[in-house]
C-alpha cells in the first residue's frame, strides 16, 4: 500500500522525504565535501571536474552548475545540504531563497520586513498560486 | 539531587550570529532583534544554571545522508564550533557534561528512547546561535551544554507527541542524577519559516501566536498536532518547532512565563523566545 503524503498538496513546497533523499544522496554529499576550505577552492578552480568525481546525473550536474536551486531541490537536493554550495558562493539563505521565488533580493527582503508571504492561498494546490504579499 | 528548574526556547538562525559576528548587531535591522534578549541575559545571570540540556537540529553539519540519527545526544567532554561552508562561528568551544550525558543516555533508552550516544560532533549554528542569544560574546561559555539533536531535516521528523513524552523521560533521567545540578532544558528553531521553492519567505504570525499559547497552557493538546499542520502552516522548516516539545514535556504542567518574545524579521524567519519555569 502506497503511504500517505498529504504534503503533495502543499504549493511551492518540496518536502525532503526518504525517497527524495535517496535520488538526491550523491548531490546532497557532494554538497557536504564543500564543508573544508581546500575542497571549495579546488570546486572554485574547475567545478565541471569536481562534479565528475561525484556519481550525480547529468541533471543534478547541470542544475548545480546553473545555481537552479529550484532544480537541484526536484533533483533531491536538500536546502541545508544545498547552503554549503551557497555559502562557497558567498551568498545567503536570503539572497537564495529569494532566487528560489522569482523574485529580486530587495523585493524579497522588502516582503520580509512587511511581515512575510501570508499563508492566505499558499496552504493547498487547489486554492491559488503562491503569490506574494503587497 | 540535580533537578530542571527552567526552559527556554529560541529561534536559531544563522544570520543572527553572523550580524553578531560581524558587528552588525546595533544595525537598525537587528536592534529589535537583541533586545528581545535583554532580559534573557540579565535573567541567566541570576538562573546561573550548570548545565544546558540544549536541544537543537544539526543543520547537515555533524550529520550527513551518511548517517542521519532521529535523537541523538552529545556525551563528548567537548564540541567545536562548525564549519558550515563559511569557517567556523568564531565562538568558544562548547564544554560538555559527559557524566550527566552518559546518565541521561542510559535512563532515558531504559525508558524506551532509542538515543544514539556520540562522542565526537561538531556543533552548528542551530545550538551556538542560542547560546549567543543568551549569553552574548564571552570568551568562555558560562555553562556546561550537552548537545541533543534532534532530525528535522529528513521528513519524516519524530511526531509532537513524541518529543513531548521523551521530554518527561528527560526530567525523570536528570532528577535521578546524584549530583546536585542546576539544569535547563532549551527547545530552539522555529518559528514559521520556509527557506526553500517558490513558497519561501512564508510567516504565519497569527498560527504562532496561537501555538506559543498552547505551547505554554495546554502542552497536551499541542502534542497532538500532526506535522501536515506545522507544513501548510509554518513552513516547511517551520517543523523544526517540535523540538520546543522536549522542553516543554520536561517542566511541570503548570509554568509560569517569566519572559515572551516574537519579532518578524530574521532574514527568513520569525524569530520567537520564551523562558517557562516550574510554578512551585
Amino acid at each position: 500500500m502506497a503511504l500517505d503524503k498529504p504534503y503533495l498538496d502543499v504549493p511551492g513546497t518540496v518536502i525532503f522525504d526518504a525517497d527524495q533523499a535517496r535520488k538526491g544522496y550523491h548531490l546532497n554529499q557532494f554538497c557536504m565535501s564543500l564543508m573544508t576550505a581546500e575542497n571549495r577552492e579546488r570546486f572554485k578552480r574547475g567545478e565541471r571536474a569536481y562534479l565528475g568525481e561525484w556519481p550525480m546525473g547529468e541533471a543534478q550536474k547541470e542544475a548545480v552548475l546553473a545555481r537552479d536551486y529550484n532544480r537541484m531541490i526536484t533533483l533531491g537536493g536538500n536546502i541545508y545540504f544545498l547552503a554549503k554550495l551557497f555559502s562557497t558562493d558567498g551568498k545567503s539563505f536570503q539572497y537564495t531563497a529569494a532566487t528560489m521565488t522569482g523574485m529580486s533580493q530587495e523585493a524579497y527582503a522588502q516582503m520580509m520586513l512587511n511581515g512575510g508571504r501570508s499563508p492566505e492561498g499558499n496552504r493547498r494546490l487547489a486554492e491559488t498560486v503562491v503569490k506574494e504579499r503587497k | 539531587m540535580a533537578r530542571i528548574t527552567a526552559g527556554v526556547t529560541t529561534s536559531h538562525v544563522p544570520a543572527i550570529g553572523a550580524a553578531l559576528d560581524n558587528g552588525r548587531a546595533g544595525n537598525a535591522y537587528w536592534t529589535p532583534v537583541f533586545a528581545g534578549y535583554d532580559f534573557s541575559k540579565q535573567w541567566i545571570k541570576t538562573a546561573a544554571p550548570d548545565v544546558v540540556i540544549l536541544v537543537y537540529n544539526d543543520h547537515a553539519s555533524a550529520f550527513s545522508l551518511d548517517i542521519l540519527p532521529t535523537f541523538a545526544i552529545g556525551c563528548a567532554e567537548s564540541f567545536k564550533p562548525a564549519d558550515e561552508g563559511w569557517g567556523p562561528r568564531p565562538v568558544p568551544v562548547v564544554e560538555g557534561h559527559p557524566e550527566l550525558a552518559a546518565h541521561v543516555a542510559q535512563s532515558v533508552i531504559q525508558q524506551d528512547f532509542d538515543l544514539t550516544i556520540v562522542n565526537k560532533m561538531d556543533v552548528d549554528h542551530g545550538l551556538t546561535v542560542p547560546l549567543s542569544l543568551m549569553f552574548g560574546q564571552p570568551g568562555r561559555w558560562p555553562v556546561r551544554v550537552i548537545p541533543f539533536a534532534v532530525n528535522v531535516v529528513l521528513y519524516p521528523p519524530p511526531s509532537g507527541r513524541r518529543c513531548y513524552e521523551l521530554g518527561k523521560a528527560i526530567r525523570h533521567a536528570v532528577e535521578s542524577f546524584d549530583e546536585d545540578l542546576n539544569v535547563q532544558v532549551w527547545g530552539t528553531g522555529g518559528m514559521s519559516h520556509q527557506l526553500q521553492g517558490p513558497r519561501a519567505g512564508l510567516i504565519n504570525r497569527e498560527w504562532d501566536a496561537r501555538w506559543l499559547d498552547l505551547l505554554i497552557d495546554d502542552p497536551e493538546t499541542l502534542s497532538r498536532m500532526p506535522h501536515i499542520e506545522y507544513l501548510r502552516e509554518a513552513g516547511s522548516e517551520g517543523i523544526e518547532l517540535v523540538m520546543w516539545l522536549i522542553m516543554r514535556g520536561a517542566l511541570d504542567p503548570m509554568v509560569r512565563t517569566l519572559h515572551r518574545f516574537y519579532h518578524v524579521p530574521a532574514s527568513n524567519t520569525a524569530v520567537g523566545h520564551v523562558i517557562l519555569e516550574n510554578s512551585r
